[in-house]
This record gives structure tokens, C-alpha cells and sequence, in this order.
């Protein structure tokens, strides 16, 4: 049992009783002072665990909800979308190495992709001036009788020898970089899935009502017909940005899912070190955790069919309170939030912002 | 064994006559002799190269600049005018899959072990030709076939958007399944299922010849090492190749005949279809670089006056190569959702390859440490071939790391990863190949001037194509893209100027073969002089019809 499957059955299991389980055993483990966000939203979750069978202890009282708390704040003000910052969370044009990262992970990666890059470097200058020096050294001029030695064991061994080292220690920071990627993003992390379509993703929020948003890639001004909504620089660049974005909160570990629809996609954001394959009857999974809010492209990243190149991604990161009143523009209800006493917050903000959808 | 080739040669000795040649017709389109089926195969790995190699220039002048320019007029010219956007992007598909297939079945592959290992196996271990003639041309003959499915994929409907295959060479399911629903896929698939039986026919070839007519006293420690990369390739093809025809005939089955090996709706899986492929895969771009390390080993050897250092070191770690290339096939899927422990295994098992390959690098220039060397246009080639594989594998063991793969896998860093090994490593292989043994096939001296000026414009052409597509890749463009945003389009067109100097570089190799046969001068049977020990350098240029009618018996003191 790897880490990895324990992590998808989880996700898999989202809705079942054995979270419930789960959210009750965490109740209990968790003293109601210790940290009262996970509380609150487990409370909130754990009501359809009073009902489950299995709950052998008497399902514990709902906590009350905290309005101070910032998992559920609504930020005044509803949902527009934020304007991308040239040449953060895109590729910058005759740039030379990875794009800046904003994840945890991808900031792990990146020192170890530079420490790689020395590695990488060394050996090939190495092999360049060994080379040099041979060819300038035992030329036929310079060594016009060449010799016969043809077996050296202690060259052999140490040729043998000193690749094995080196890459015991590219290995090291290889593995613990896989451990964190893995790492189990947690109960409480919010889950996202991402569905590869030919040729635009969809996202749906199971944790805040189950809405879906559709993104297609934005046309051109001059390829557009009629009153179709065509790509400002206030969207991004041309070829990746999108009509309808994938909003995330900034600052919390994020189970993302990634699925096909008909054949394989891949889900991929350069900026965030995050790369997973979207297979038709599979659901992957990945932890995705921003640390800035920001707007990060990526594309398809496996070949689609025709318009492969023409399905981008857009992940906008913004904070809980933005983005609760992005879930609220949408339709959807803030995680955590019992559905039916809506909180007043949150109501008012949907009154008040009725059309604040992103423009579509 | 020795009884074996001894037999042979007596059957041979029965017609009592050196040197007869059948007619035209019979020669070269019902051909037993190896060295004719070589020069069939070199032949046709040209024609295929210069298709697989113009496709790459069309691809290289719609990756030039932002936007589609090109598709449109490309698909007029292949028959479809007025082609809509969406047959344009098609034809992209089309085009990278063709290349890609062409290039490694039809191209790489015939070349390197249909043509040089042809040539020079059976001269190189004193055998009269191969143990199987008649199976060696049907090898070469399905190859041909397999081509012409290829060609006539390209003119039937893949999609409903337009003619072609465009699955990519990978042909991942389910876009090659319900994906694209056209004959053309099928055309594709079953011109790999041609290539195929005539590699797997070809290896089985290969391997008995090896293992039972060689010389007396040419024992297997003693074979040149070009003889001992073929051997290991034909065991990679043998044991890879079947494992491939499994899994695309899985896939015609599931386009066809309503199986679901790789459809979840019926209880199968995609990822399985990737894993078969993979199984293959991999293997196979040992199979395209081991005979170029065979042939590198030999010129090296050559040009430097010295025997191969550490012989038996490099015996084994092509074995060593061949055998852990089996169990690394995964690191091609880190993306697909493996856990944790997969992608750790795979990791460090793909590590393990830079150790034999080290073990290549470092004796190659152990061989030429002491040596007095000459800088003869294969010597060239082989020193480039040397550098340039350096750069390639060390991208590998970058690429290698399952966590630092997600932000380059499927990007052009990869693209760029591959072409070093395989564009500027096979293909400098090839083109080393060629210039030592031009002479010895065709009996013409070619220049060696336009070989060096070849060589060098070839090394910065190469380069500046596929260098920059690292920092491409490093910046997230990914593959298989016709179009990309504006950011990734400076290094791009760096790239495709660079295919100009590319392309010029073959016009120089041309030239020269036009040069080798009009003007050339006469080969001597040993042209390059007293570094060059192996048997082919004891026959005349070109060599006989049938060579070794007396047996040559190698002595004890004779070295690789």
C-alpha cells in the first residue's frame, strides 16, 4: 500500500461514510481550541455522519459556525477577475531556465533542478576538455607512436565508481522531493477536479456544491465573429489565456483531480512545478499549494487530438475571502458552510453581486 | 561453430566461380547477399530520411514564428485544398507522427543495423554473408512495405477533420483507438506491424550468424565491437519488438473488432497501452544507439592506432545497457498517476544507466589517451558523436528524477533530450559510419575536405536547433504544439534557423557523394592505414561478391 493509492482511494471515498468516520475521530483527537477552522468544517461535514450507520459514538454536537473565522469570510465586492503580472506564472520569451515557481514543492524542486543543472554542466565540460586535452596531446604530431595500453583497473573502478556517488547523491534529494509530492494533502484540503475535454477543461467544486466551469481558450480580437468575447491583455498571453479561469485559494493544500472525458489530456502549470495526466476512467491526483496569489498558465500537455495546442489552463490564486465570493458569483456554496442556514455573509454577497460571474 | 562456417564456405566453393554477379533485377530485387541488401537498406534509409528530414523542415518553418502560416498550403499540396483549421491543426498531428515513425523504423533503424550491420557483421567475424539470405530480403522488403502502409496513411481519412494518422508516434490510446477513427491509423499501425517482423526476422538473422559462423579462433571475446553492439541490438529487438506487435495488434483489435484492452468503459485501461509501449520503447532507443557506439568504438580504435580500452568493460556494459534497459520503461509515465514507490523505483533504476554509459564515454577517451591520433573525417564525427552524446545523457539523468520530471515531461526539453541522443547521436553515429566505410562499399574515395566542412556545419546546425529547445522546454512549451504563445517565440526561431544550417550541411554530404563517384579517387582494400585491424580491411574495396572463400583464421595476438 503506497502513499499514493492511500491518497486517490481517499479522494475517491470523499463522500462515503468512512470520512465520516473519520471527521468524527478527528473531532475527538482535535481539542476544540487547538485549531477551530478544521473543527468547524469538520462539524459542518460530519452532519450526514450522525446519520451514517457506523458512527458508534453519539455524533458530537455541531460546534457553531465562527463568523470571524477566514475560511468562511466573503469578500465585499463579489468576483472580478484579476489581471495577470507580465511575466509571472508565464514563460517569458528568451528566458533560459524554468519559470519562477510559487508552490512549496516547486520551490523544492527548483533548488534541486539547480543543483542538477551544475551536475549537468560539470560532466559535460568535464568530457569537452578531457576531450580537448586528448586531441591536442596524442595527435599524431604531438604522439607519433602511440601506446598499447589497453587495461587500467584502478581507472576502471573509479570511472565506475564516481558516477555511482554522484548519483547517490542526485538520488537523495530525488526521493524526498517524490515525499513531498505525495505528500497526503490532508481532509481538509479543498478538492478540485479537472476534466480534459477535446478541446477545453472543465472544473468542478465538489466541496463547494458540486458547480462546474467551463474554460475554453480565448480567440483573437481579428478571429472572433460578432459580439464573442475575444482575449485582452487584462486575460494573459495569446494562445494561453482563457474565458472562464480555474480560481483556487492561495496559502492551502489543494487535492487536485485530473480526468479525461474522451482521451487523454494533461493537466500542467510550469509555475507551480505541476504536471498531471488526465486518463479517460482514471481519476490522478495531485497536491497543488500556492503560496502567492497570482494568475499561472499552463497548456494541455499530451497529445489530444487537433486543437492540443489550443486547450490552456489558467489558474488564478486568490484569498479565501476572494475566493469564497468567487464560489459565490458562481453559485456555489463556501466549503464548509452548512447549506441550508446560508450564512448572512455569504447571501447578501450574492444578492448584492448578482451579476458578477466572470464576463463570458 | 567453425564446423558450421567451414561447411558453408565448402557449399560456396561449389560454384567454383569469384564474383559473379546476377542481373539487374535479380541483384537488387531478389537479393541473398548481405552486402547488396546492405546498400539496399542504405539506400532506402536515405530516401526515408530525406521525407522524415523535409517533414521536419516543414515543421521547423510553422514553429518559425507565432500562428499557423504553413499548414494551409501543406495540406493543399497533400491533397486536401481548402482545408479547414481544424484539418490545419490535424495535419500537424500528421506530420510530427509520420516524422517520428519514419525517422526511427524507417530511417535510424534500416540504416544503422539493415545497412552497416549488413555490411560489415558477416565480413567483420569472417562469415561469407548472412546465415539466413533469403530471410534477410524478405527483412528488407517488409521494411520497404511497411513504409509505403506509412506513406498511404497520409492520404486516406484519420479524423473526421482530415487525411492522416496524427496520434503521435507513441500512438497512445484512446486517440489512437476511438480517438481517430479513419483507416489511416490503421494503415500506420500496420505499416509498425511490417516494420516489426522485419526487424524481429532480421535479429534472429543476426544472432544466429553471430553466434555460428564466425572464423575460427574469432571468438566472442574477440569480435569487434561493432559486431557485439549488433549482437546485443538484435537480442533488444528480439525480445522488444514482439512485446510492440502484442500491443498495436491490442489496438487494432480495439478499433476494430469492439475488444477494450485499452478502454475503460469496457474494463480496460489507457495506461495499459502506454506501459506496453514503453515495454518496447525504451529498449528501442538503445536498439537506434548501441550499433553507434559499436561504430564509434571501431573508428576510435582506428584513429587513435590503439586497441579499444577496456574491451571487455565495453563488451558488457552494452550488455549491461541492453539488459537494464528493460526494467526503466515506466520513467516515460511519471505523469500518468503512478505512486509513489513506482516512480521512486523507476527513478533510481533509470540512474543506474549513466553507469555503463559513463563506463562508454570514459573508455572512449581512455582508447584515444596514448594514441596518435588522426583527425580523418570518421575521427571527427566520433570525437562530435562523443561531446554531443555527453550533452544528451546528461539531460537523461536529469530527466531521470520523477519529481523534477513533472515540469519537463512532454515539453520540448524532452524533444531537445531526445534529439541529442538520437538526432545528434545516432545520426552522427550514422554519418560516422559512413565516412569510414564510404570507401570500403562503394570502392570511391570521397573528399575529405567536404566530410570535415560536412561535419562541422552539420555540429553547429544541430545545435542551434535543438539547444535552445531546452530552454524552450525549461520554460513550459510544450511538444506537439503547431502554435505557441509569443514568449517561446525567440528560442523557436533560433531553432528553425538553425534547420537551414541543418539542411545546408546535407547538401555538402550530397555533394560529396555526387563527388565520391564522379571524381573519386580509387579505395585501397585499407585506406585508413595501420590503425584499421578488423577483417573488412583485409578485403579489397569494394569487396567481392562473396568474400572468404578460404576461411581466415584469426590468431591469438590479433586484437579487436
Amino acid at each position: 500500500m503506497t502513499i499514493g493509492q492511500s491518497v486517490r482511494e481517499a479522494a475517491n471515498a470523499s463522500f462515503t461514510a468512512i470520512k465520516a468516520i473519520g471527521l468524527a475521530l478527528a473531532l475527538m483527537a482535535v481539542p476544540s481550541v487547538a485549531s477551530a477552522a478544521p473543527a468547524a468544517s469538520a462539524a459542518a461535514e460530519a452532519k450526514p455522519a450522525a446519520a451514517a450507520p457506523v458512527a458508534a459514538e453519539p455524533a458530537p454536537e455541531a460546534p457553531k459556525i465562527d463568523p470571524n473565522d477566514p475560511r468562511y469570510k466573503v469578500a465585499p465586492g463579489g468576483y472580478t477577475p484579476m489581471k495577470p503580472t507580465p511575466g509571472v506564472g508565464m514563460p517569458i520569451d528568451g528566458a533560459l531556465d524554468v519559470q519562477t515557481q510559487f508552490s512549496p514543492t516547486g520551490k523544492q524542486a527548483l533548488s534541486m533542478h539547480n543543483g542538477l543543472v551544475w551536475v549537468m554542466a560539470v560532466i559535460a565540460v568535464f568530457v569537452l576538455l578531457l576531450l580537448l586535452y586528448v586531441m591536442i596531446r596524442f595527435n599524431a604530431r604531438a604522439n607519433p607512436v602511440p601506446s598499447k595500453t589497453s587495461h587500467n583497473t584502478l581507472l576502471e573502478v573509479i570511472w565506475t565508481g564516481v558516477p555511482i556517488l554522484i548519483l547517490v547523491a542526485i538520488a537523495v534529494p530525488s526521493v524526498s522531493l517524490l515525499r513531498a509530492q505525495f505528500k497526503d494533502p490532508g481532509k481538509q484540503a479543498l478538492t478540485i477536479k479537472a476534466t480534459g475535454n477535446q478541446w477545453y477543461w472543465t472544473y468542478t467544486y465538489p466541496d463547494n456544491g458540486g458547480f462546474e466551469v467551463i474554460s475554453n481558450m480565448l480567440k483573437e480580437k481579428g478571429e472572433v465573429k460578432g459580439t464573442e468575447r475575444f482575449r485582452t491583455d487584462d486575460d494573459g498571453p495569446s494562445q494561453l489565456a482563457v474565458d472562464n479561469r480555474m480560481v483556487v485559494p492561495v496559502g492551502e493544500d489543494i487535492r487536485l483531480q485530473a480526468i479525461g472525458a474522451d482521451v487523454i489530456h494533461a493537466f500542467a502549470v510550469p509555475s507551480l512545478w505541476f504536471k498531471i495526466d488526465a486518463v479517460p476512467g482514471r481519476l490522478n491526483q495531485g497536491i497543488l499549494h500556492i503560496e502567492k496569489p497570482g494568475v499561472y498558465f499552463g497548456q494541455c500537455s499530451e497529445l489530444c487530438g487537433a486543437r492540443h495546442g489550443y486547450m490552456p489552463i489558467v489558474v488564478e490564486a486568490l484569498p479565501r475571502d476572494k475566493y469564497n465570493a468567487w464560489v459565490v458569483a458562481q453559485g456555489g456554496k463556501v466549503d464548509g458552510l452548512p447549506e441550508a442556514p446560508a450564512a448572512p455573509a455569504a447571501a447578501g454577497q450574492a444578492a448584492a453581486e448578482p451579476a458578477a460571474k466572470p464576463a463570458a | 561453430m567453425a564446423t558450421t562456417a567451414e561447411n558453408f564456405q565448402a557449399h560456396a566453393d561449389d560454384h567454383g566461380h569469384h564474383d559473379h554477379k546476377p542481373a539487374f533485377f535479380a541483384r537488387w530485387f531478389m537479393s541473398t547477399n548481405h552486402k547488396d541488401i546492405g546498400t539496399l537498406y542504405l539506400i532506402f534509409a536515405i530516401f526515408a530520411g530525406i521525407i522524415g528530414g523535409g517533414i521536419s523542415g516543414l515543421m521547423r518553418l510553422e514553429l518559425a514564428e507565432p500562428g499557423i502560416q504553413h499548414l494551409g498550403w501543406i495540406a493543399n499540396m497533400l491533397g486536401e485544398p481548402g482545408a479547414s483549421f481544424d484539418a490545419q491543426l490535424h495535419l500537424w498531428n500528421v506530420l510530427i507522427t509520420a516524422h517520428g515513425l519514419i525517422m526511427v523504423f524507417f530511417m535510424v533503424m534500416p540504416a544503422i543495423i539493415g545497412g552497416f550491420g549488413n555490411w560489415f557483421v558477416p565480413i567483420m567475424i569472417g562469415a561469407p554473408d548472412m546465415a539466413f539470405p533469403r530471410m534477410n530480403n524478405i527483412s528488407f522488403w517488409l521494411t520497404v512495405a511497411g513504409f509505403c502502409s506509412l506513406m498511404i496513411s497520409a492520404v486516406v481519412p484519420g479524423d473526421v477533420t482530415g487525411n492522416g494518422a496524427g496520434i503521435g508516434w507513441t500512438a497512445y490510446a484512446p486517440l489512437s483507438t476511438y480517438g481517430s477513427v479513419g483507416p489511416a491509423t490503421d494503415f500506420a499501425i500496420f505499416s509498425l506491424h511490417l516494420a516489426g517482423a522485419a526487424s524481429i526476422m532480421g535479429a534472429i538473422n543476426f544472432i544466429t550468424t553471430i553466434f555460428n559462423m564466425r572464423a575460427p579462433g574469432m571468438t566472442l571475446h574477440k569480435m569487434p565491437l561493432f559486431v557485439w553492439s549488433v549482437l546485443v541490438t538484435a537480442f533488444l529487438l528480439l525480445l522488444a519488438l514482439p512485446v510492440l506487435a502484442a500491443a498495436i495488434t491490442m489496438l487494432i483489435t480495439d478499433r476494430n473488432f469492439g475488444t477494450t484492452f485499452f478502454d475503460h468503459k469496457g474494463g480496460g485501461d489507457p495506461v495499459l497501452f502506454q506501459h506496453l509501449f514503453w515495454f518496447f520503447g525504451h529498449p528501442e532507443v538503445y536498439i537506434m544507439i548501441l550499433p553507434g557506439f559499436g561504430i564509434i568504438s571501431q573508428v576510435i580504435s582506428t584513429f587513435s592506432k590503439k586497441p579499444v580500452f577496456g574491451y571487455l568493460g565495453m563488451a558488457y556494459a552494452m550488455v549491461a545497457i541492453g539488459v537494464v534497459g528493460f526494467v526503466v520503461w515506466a520513467h516515460h509515465m511519471y505523469t500518468t498517476g503512478m505512486s509513489i514507490n513506482t516512480k521512486l523505483y523507476f527513478t533510481l533504476a533509470t540512474m543506474v544507466i549513466a553507469v555503463p554509459t559513463g563506463i562508454k564515454i570514459f573508455s572512449w577517451i581512455a582508447t584515444m589517451w596514448g594514441g596518435s591520433i588522426e583527425f580523418k573525417s570518421p575521427m571527427v564525427w566520433a570525437i562530435g558523436f562523443i561531446f554531443l552524446f555527453t550533452v544528451g545523457g546528461v539531460t537523461g539523468v536529469y530527466l531521470a528524477n520523477g519529481g523534477i520530471d513533472d515540469v519537463v515531461h512532454d515539453t520540448y526539453f524532452v524533444v531537445a533530450h531526445f534529439h541529442y541522443v538520437l538526432s545528434l547521436g545516432a545520426v552522427t553515429a550514422l554519418f560516422c559510419g559512413f565516412y569510414y566505410w564510404f570507401p570500403k562499399m562503394s570502392g570511391k574515395m570521397h573528399s575529405e575536405f567536404l566530410a570535415h566542412l560536412h561535419f562541422w556545419v552539420f555540429f553547429v546546425g544541430v545545435n542551434m536547433i535543438f539547444f535552445p529547445q531546452h530552454f524552450l522546454g525549461l520554460q513550459g512549451m510544450p511538444r506537439r504544439y503547431p502554435d505557441y504563445a509569443q514568449a517561446y517565440s525567440y528560442w523557436n526561431e533560433w531553432s528553425s534557423i538553425g534547420y537551414l544550417v541543418l539542411l545546408a550541411s546535407l547538401g555538402i554530404w550530397f555533394l560529396n557523394i555526387i563527388y565520391a563517384f564522379t571524381m573519386g579517387k580509387k579505395a585501397a582494400d585499407n585506406y585508413w592505414g595501420e590503425g584499421a585491424t578488423t577483417l573488412e580491411w583485409t578485403l579489397s574495396s569494394p569487396p567481392p561478391f562473396h568474400q572468404f572463400e578460404q576461411v581466415p583464421t584469426i590468431k591469438d595476438d590479433d586484437h579487436h
